[in-house]
């Protein structure tokens, strides 16, 4: 059952990726400005958006574990958070690349990319704590407080990175040109982000099978260990 | 009453075991001048340089030598398993967590306060300018880093890499605090009086600090029992 | 105070990630009896003790201690643990270490006490002496002295007489017996058949996570301290 879910979600997933990957190059025109460079926009800005809101999820997850101690949430908190931060990845590279070529620079303290990155560092440090945990339960549990304390700061971090960039200005971010995106490029964009999104469950799925298959033989090497 | 009586006894009882060993004291001092030198040679500033980031390096330097203090806090109760102990105790696990902070607090503050004048002199910075709201800033940076610091010692206490994770994990929380706590000094160590746009970093140092402190204290419990 | 029980534990299981370390554990410890628990590395005696002792949670089942939940202040209050390690403070003094545990307990004249204490085991000479520069004997002995300090009515001892010296055996007895004399309940889990079966009224033997027997030390487990593994266990 749970295999069949996975496989029609992989199908959808794929059939709309293809199909809009081919929309992306063939049929929506050059940006005026930017000219090609700009369809990064279509995987930048999903994968964006999936990983800040993976991030929140992850904390919610995390919380909810820490009240019913069902170990289903730690798997989910950790599986959302690993993919969220593949995501942040991309989104980090997209937005590094398409710097490169508007900006000229590999790199720039901008809002938004500096805020991923210290994300990323956050919850990079999340999932470097729970790989030196071995004991499962202490591992959901430490991981737990962890992902709160990450998310909240996340969201001070944003707020002070705001602050900050507007009384130092630095280069105008026009990554989301607050929608002035023309009507027909904009399309592409939302099928994208529902395509990594039925992307992103597969893999917190497929990661949450791979997690109690690994506690339950952690669980055996326990019992025949201790005797 | 009860409860803050409890917090004092351990952070007095933490404080004479600190000033009797004097490691982690030393160690901090002793990093925090060698940073400061390192610095100067890696940088070598201009007097008009060293205005815009002086801050940055003042906090820089604090960071640094913090970690060192604060990876010893919780770590010293592990040994001959004295953490078992004072939680078995009847002690609160929250006073438990705000005497460790009270004690990492005075340490690290002590050390800043004797960097703060070597600072000045190493690199020509006048810091008695704006001195009290160099301290108001001193005292919220501080707390924030010992706010942190001390609930992820308790954290990584039992685990393989602690000194490894540490720093892995506060650094990036503390981002938001070190900002603010950077630009502020820069500006007051210029003489520049807190303004306008700068109360705008006091209020999120406060914020930072009475958010963390809250979640610190709801969240010990669950850290320090397994 | 109601209870006639100090202990009650009450389908309690353990897990460690799927691993159950303990398995629906239940029994119920009369006030004033002092309990071997038995059982071989690894069967869950320290699991279970910590439990006890408020510094684990169990992953189910209920655990009352003088009838009240064991993480409430008053009820850690009259519980005295002693795990494995000596837990003090090398840097600090004997009395010391002693006054900020008698301080941390409540007790209204910590420094008497400690006196007392340093007394009884035998360390008063020492009493300014920095614990890391004790003698293991030494170490062991405060140690236990922390543990009665507070005079508890329940004591949790892990091991206690594990790597004693001759003295700090004699002075764990004594305190032992002295406790049982007062109506104290004492839980001390021991490998060491031999003093644990002299002083106690209750046998428990862990094996697996499972509690496979509790009951009345009888005067076969005294005489033939294999008696208890051959019979239920695996030997």
């Amino acid at each position: 059952m749970r295999d069949k879910i996975l496989f029609t979600l992989a199908t959808v997933c794929a059939v709309i990726l293809t199909w809009n990957i081919h929309t992306i190059f063939a049929e929506v025109p050059d940006e005026l400005n930017q000219g090609a460079i700009f369809r990064i926009i279509y995987f930048h800005v999903p994968a964006n958006i999936l990983a800040l809101s993976g991030f929140g999820i992850g904390m919610i997850c995390s919380i909810i574990y820490l009240f019913t101690k069902n170990m289903r949430y730690d798997s989910i908190a950790e599986g959302v958070t690993e993919v969220s931060l593949v995501f942040a990845t991309i989104g980090l590279i997209t937005g590094s690349i398409w710097g490169r070529i508007i900006w000229g620079v590999w790199w720039a303290w901008d809002v938004r990319l500096t805020s991923f990155l210290v994300c990323w560092l956050i919850f990079a440090g999340y999932l470097m704590l729970r790989r030196a945990i071995e004991e499962p339960i202490q591992r959901a549990r430490l991981s737990a407080v962890v992902s709160v304390f990450g998310t909240v700061d996340a969201y001070i971090v944003w707020k002070s990175i705001e602050w900050y960039r507007n009384q130092h200005p630095g280069p105008v971010l026009s990554i989301r040109n607050g929608g002035g995106m023309a009507p027909g490029m904009e399309a592409p964009l939302y099928w994208n982000l529902l395509a990594l999104f039925l992307l992103s469950v597969i893999l917190v799925m497929v990661r949450m099978r791979q997690e109690s298959f690994a506690r339950e033989i952690d669980s055996l090497r326990r019992e025949a260990h201790s005797f | 009453m009860g409860f803050f009586h409890h917090v004092w006894t351990i952070t007095h009882k933490d404080l004479r075991s600190e000033l009797r060993t004097k490691e982690a004291l030393n160690a901090s001092l002793a990093f925090s001048m060698v940073i400061l030198v390192l610095f100067s040679f890696a940088f070598d500033p201009s007097a008009e340089q060293i205005k815009e980031f002086s801050g940055g390096l003042l906090w820089m330097v604090y960071s640094f030598a913090g970690a060192l203090a604060l990876n010893r806090s919780f770590a010293r109760e592990v040994h001959n398993d004295c953490l078992d102990a004072l939680i078995a105790s009847p002690i609160p696990p929250a006073a438990l967590f705000l005497r460790k902070m009270f004690a990492n607090f005075a340490l690290l503050f002590a050390v800043e306060l004797v960097s703060l004048p070597v600072f000045g002199l190493f690199y020509g910075v006048p810091w008695t300018g704006q001195i009290g709201w160099l301290l108001v800033v001193l005292v919220l940076g501080t707390w924030a880093l010992s706010v942190i610091g001390t609930l992820f010692s308790a954290l990584t206490i039992n685990l393989r890499l602690r000194e490894l994770m540490l720093p892995t994990l506060v650094y990036p929380m503390m981002i938001p605090a070190l900002m603010a706590c950077m630009t502020l000094t820069s500006d007051l160590l210029q003489g520049i009086p807190v303004t306008g746009e700068n109360y705008t970093w006091i209020r999120l140092l406060v914020i930072f600090d009475v958010i963390f402190t809250a979640l610190s204290i709801v969240f010990i419990d669950t850290v320090l029992i397994g | 105070m109601s209870t006639q029980y100090a202990l009650e534990i009450e389908s309690v299981w353990k897990y460690y990630g799927d691993f159950p370390a303990l398995r629906d554990v239940g029994l119920r410890i009369l006030r004033g009896s002092t309990v071997a628990l038995l059982g071989r590395n690894g069967a869950g005696k320290t699991t279970l003790l910590r439990i006890l002792a408020g510094l684990s949670s169990a992953s189910k089942g209920a655990v009352k201690i003088l009838g009240a939940d064991v993480r409430q202040e008053s009820t850690r209050r009259r519980i005295g643990v002693l795990g494995h390690g000596i837990s003090l403070y090398d840097e600090l003094s004997a009395m010391e270490n002693l006054v900020l545990f008698g301080k941390l307990y409540g007790l209204p004249d910590p420094r008497k006490r400690a006196e007392e204490m340093l007394e009884q085991t035998g360390l008063i000479r020492v009493r300014d002496g920095l614990v890391r520069e004790f003698s293991r004997g030494m170490r062991q002995r405060l140690a236990v002295g922390r543990a009665f300090l507070h005079e508890p009515e329940i004591l949790l001892l892990d091991e206690p007489f594990t790597a004693l010296d001759d003295r700090a055996i004699a002075v764990l007895q004594t305190l032992l017996r002295q406790g049982h004399d007062q109506g104290r309940t004492i839980v001390l889990s021991t490998h060491q058949l031999r003093e644990a079966m002299e002083l106690a009224t209750d046998v428990a033997l862990v094996q697996r996570g499972q509690l496979i027997f509790s009951g009345e030390r009888t005067q076969e487990m005294l005489d033939d301290t294999g008696f208890l593994y051959r019979t239920y266990g695996e030997n």
